[in-house]
């Protein structure tokens, strides 16, 4: 017999409809205070408010949420007055929040439309406000992970269960015995959302069926990749949804312990995360005897210590138990021999996150949604050179196009939209014109690329694709572990040549020369031998940003190569610099930085740079005070 | 809230090796770094030599084995703030401030660290400052950015 959760105003209609703000009793202001809220002066927007409501006497609640994903306007501010559907203001500093909530708690005309409001039933709506599912960048979603992001108070256990929160963990609890959640897990076709794709279900049955005193369940929230901010967004704005999901896992693998293995650099995340961990400690949804059911669970937050290879199964495992985070070889896998020697299963935020949604729906409604061999829908973190940068859930098989386009508005400033990159270090880059792929494991594969754990970037006309391949081959190359030969010298190796393509002619040596001649060739020979035999997936991965950027943008290297021009004009010392003679007011500024000499005139005569000499430094950009230094992809002239 | 080692180390008695890192955090929290003496009380307690530890805390990014400036600073070097031109807005700093990456300012008041990625990527390019994140900086926004703290510093 599985017993109710303590829940105040459990039984109590009423009171379960204000904690879904269904009813409020006084108008309500929510200010969306995330990582990227705060980031954006949320704090100050928020502190405003406070101290509007004492000034002007206003009787408010104020209620601080989560980040609901359109990173482009924070900071935002959200008004809801009694019978009346929520509004949704966009870059509201302090003295936009005043002027906003002067009128609309006075009833004078709003100082700007809002983004949009939030439908509901017996809310009266407003005129002339587009609804949320109209706004471009909602419409294209399907938020099932981000269901309740930006929309409850991520510290109010009460405020999650009142949405119908601990409900899956409660049934599956009573009603399901392990081996059948883990059949249930199986039939959805959820896979794991860390980037491998592997069957959820499947992995859990392995570690279920390997006999074991203690087994343990890892969240990975070690989000490493640059350009991914997927989990931190659903720890901070919904902690016990990942709770709930954790303890799902870990009654359906028979683990009585797990960890949350989670970067430190979110102190937010960890906060929110602790104080959920807190609450369902008080409410009997964890320690001994979770519920009357006889099941015990504990979960420990771990924090991690900075070091991108720890997203690895084997290496993360390494940190928790205290040891420099290196890979091991797999076989044995974690979910035979993992922590401390014990079965052990290994989930990233997502995949866990998913699972109240997928208990809820039942596997078939959460099968029917998707493409033949991934289900549901994927979360990605939408970042670079696009309009409406955020976080955005779609449904598995959407196109990118559909993502970066309709739902982030595409390049801003009128430019051309040059590639995606997806995946982080281990993906690839994904050129505009094959936009069209839909978002499923296999289909991104067939493109060089891989899903990852879904950070997008996006990228212009203006980027160099060489200086992105050499961007991550740095990365790479500072976070391999060092353990196996060819992730350590070999990512090195693909580093130098990259830099050596990327040199001014003048700084070259005769064998760099030869380097650079033979870039393509080594750097494909080089990624081959990397990909077939380094130890982990960090390793085998590692050639990826090179490879896909060879693919599609192969006549970008080429012109650095052959012709020493970078074509987007970011490779700094491929550019030539150029004085412009009416803007110079020979301040002497330039040559006196200049390290070899190579600008000339006289005081308050315009000057000019010496091209011979020039080593493309950039010093005289960055010195003039005028503007009157400027670059040109030009070619360079070799010496 | 001062703790010093020994008091970290009382409130984990009978720690064991799956122990060091969280232990090796809350020393940094406190003193702001590792100091030779913490690894040395550290390894009396968990018994492990100091080799050891010292082979764990290299390992991560996180551990400093120098005191911090008072003001630290962050810049993140994540892709989606490279793509918007973070090289700029690091360079920007080290001229500004004259020290490198992992380096301490002589007055004490400013350390500079390259991190990979914040996680707030729709702000890009982001630095922050003593956990205070100012995101879209600018080469020329970050000098004044500085200028504040500086003067922030100057007068405390």
């Amino acid at each position: 017999m599985i017993g109710p959760i303590s829940f105040t105003p459990a039984g109590d209609p009423a009171a379960i409809r204000r904690l879904r703000r269904d009813t409020v009793v006084r108008p309500v202001v929510l200010v969306g205070t995330g990582t990227c809220g705060l980031g954006a002066g949320a704090g100050r927007t928020l502190a405003r408010v406070k101290e509007l409501a004492g000034e002007r006497g206003w009787d408010l609640d104020v209620v601080e949420v989560g980040c609901i994903g359109l990173c482009a306007s924070e900071p935002l501010l959200d008004v809801q007055l009694p019978g009346r559907a929520r509004l949704c203001f966009g870059d509201v500093d302090p003295d936009k929040a005043e002027a906003i909530l002067a009128s609309v708690l006075g009833g004078g005309a709003w100082p700007e439309l809002p983004l949009f409001q939030f439908p509901a039933e017996d809310h009266t709506p407003w005129d002339g406000v587009p609804a949320i599912g109209d706004h471009p960048f909602f419409a294209p979603q399907t938020r099932w992970v981000l269901k309740n992001c930006g929309l409850i108070d991520p510290r109010s256990l009460d405020e999650y269960l009142a949405r119908g929160g601990y409900a899956a963990f409660r049934s599956v609890l009573g009603s399901l015995q392990p081996r059948e959640v883990c059949e249930l897990v199986e039939r959805s076709g959820l896979r794991g959302r860390g980037g491998g794709g592997f069957p959820t279900g499947r992995k859990w049955r392995l570690a279920l069926e390997t006999p074991a005193t203690q087994k343990y369940l890892i969240c990975n929230a070690d989000e490493g990749d640059p350009g991914a901010f997927m989990d931190r967004a659903v720890i901070e704005g919904d902690p016990h949804r990942l709770v709930e999901g954790m303890a799902i896992a870990a009654y359906a693998v028979g683990a009585t312990k797990a960890y949350v293995y989670i970067r430190a650099e979110y102190p937010l995340a960890i906060g929110h995360l602790d104080n959920a961990l807190e609450q369902a400690r008080h409410a009997g949804l964890l320690g001994h005897d979770v519920l009357g059911s006889g099941v015990d669970l504990e979960i420990r937050l771990k924090k991690g210590a900075g070091a991108f290879v720890c997203g690895e199964e084997t290496a993360l495992i390494a940190s928790i138990e205290g040891r420099r985070g290196m890979p091991g070889p797999r076989p044995p896998y974690p979910v035979t021999r993992g922590l401390f020697g014990a079965p052990t299963v290994i989930n990233n935020v997502e995949t866990l996150a998913n699972l109240p949604e997928l208990v809820a729906r039942g596997p078939e409604a959460f099968a029917a949604l998707g493409t033949a061999g991934s289900k549901g829908t994927k979360v990605f973190a939408l970042s670079g050179k696009v309009s409406r940068t955020g976080l955005v859930e779609v449904a598995m098989g959407t196109s990118l196009q559909t993502v970066i386009v309709d739902v982030g508005g595409g390049a801003p400033g009128g430019k051309r939209l040059k590639a995606v990159q997806i995946g982080g270090p281990s993906g690839g880059c994904i050129p505009a014109d094959r936009l069209d792929v839909p978002v499923d494991y296999e289909s991104i594969r067939t493109l060089g690329a891989m899903m990852g754990s879904g950070g997008l970037v996006v990228m212009d006309e203006d980027n160099c694709m060489v200086d992105v391949a050499k961007f991550f081959m740095d990365f790479i190359q500072r976070e391999s572990c060092g353990k196996c030969i060819p992730c350590r010298e070999g990512t090195r190796h693909m580093l130098e040549i990259l830099q050596s393509i990327t040199r001014h002619p003048r700084r070259e040596h005769d064998h760099q020369a030869l380097e650079r001649f033979q870039g393509v060739v080594h750097l494909e020979e080089l990624a081959g031998v990397i990909k077939d035999s380094a130890l982990c997936g960090l390793g085998q991965t590692a050639p990826n940003p090179v490879l896909s950027t060879l693919r599609w943008f192969r006549d970008e290297y080429e012109a650095h190569i052959f012709e020493r021009r970078c074509p987007a004009g970011v490779c700094a010392e491929l550019l030539t610099y150029a004085i412009d003679p009416a803007l110079c007011n020979g301040c002497t500024r330039c040559a006196r930085v200049c390290p070899v000499d190579a600008i000339h005139g006289d005081p308050r005569e315009p000057h000019v740079i010496d091209q011979t000499v020039c080593i493309a430094c950039g010093s005289c950009l960055e010195a003039c005070r005028r503007g009157a230094v400027s670059t040109g992809a030009g070619r360079q002239t070799c010496p | 809230m001062n703790r010093t080692v020994p008091d970290i180390l009382a409130a984990h008695p009978g720690a064991g090796r799956d122990a060091l890192i969280p232990l090796l955090q809350e020393v940094q929290e406190a003193e702001g770094y590792i100091s030779r003496a913490a690894v040395a009380e550290l390894g009396t307690h968990l018994d492990l030599p100091a080799s050891r530890i010292y082979g764990v805390a290299t390992f991560y990014n996180q551990f400093r084995f120098q005191p911090l400036g008072r003001y630290h600073v962050q810049v993140c070097r994540g892709t989606a703030c490279h793509v918007k031109g973070s090289l700029g807005v690091f360079a920007a700093i080290k001229r500004t401030l004259k020290i490198e990456d992992g380096e301490t300012s002589r007055d004490g008041l400013f350390s500079l660290e390259v991190v990979s990625c914040l996680g707030a990527c729709g702000l890009a390019p982001l630095v922050a400052v003593n956990g205070q994140v100012h995101g879209e900086v600018t080469p020329e926004s970050v000098v004044e950015i500085l200028r504040r703290y500086r003067r922030e510093g100057a007068v405390a």
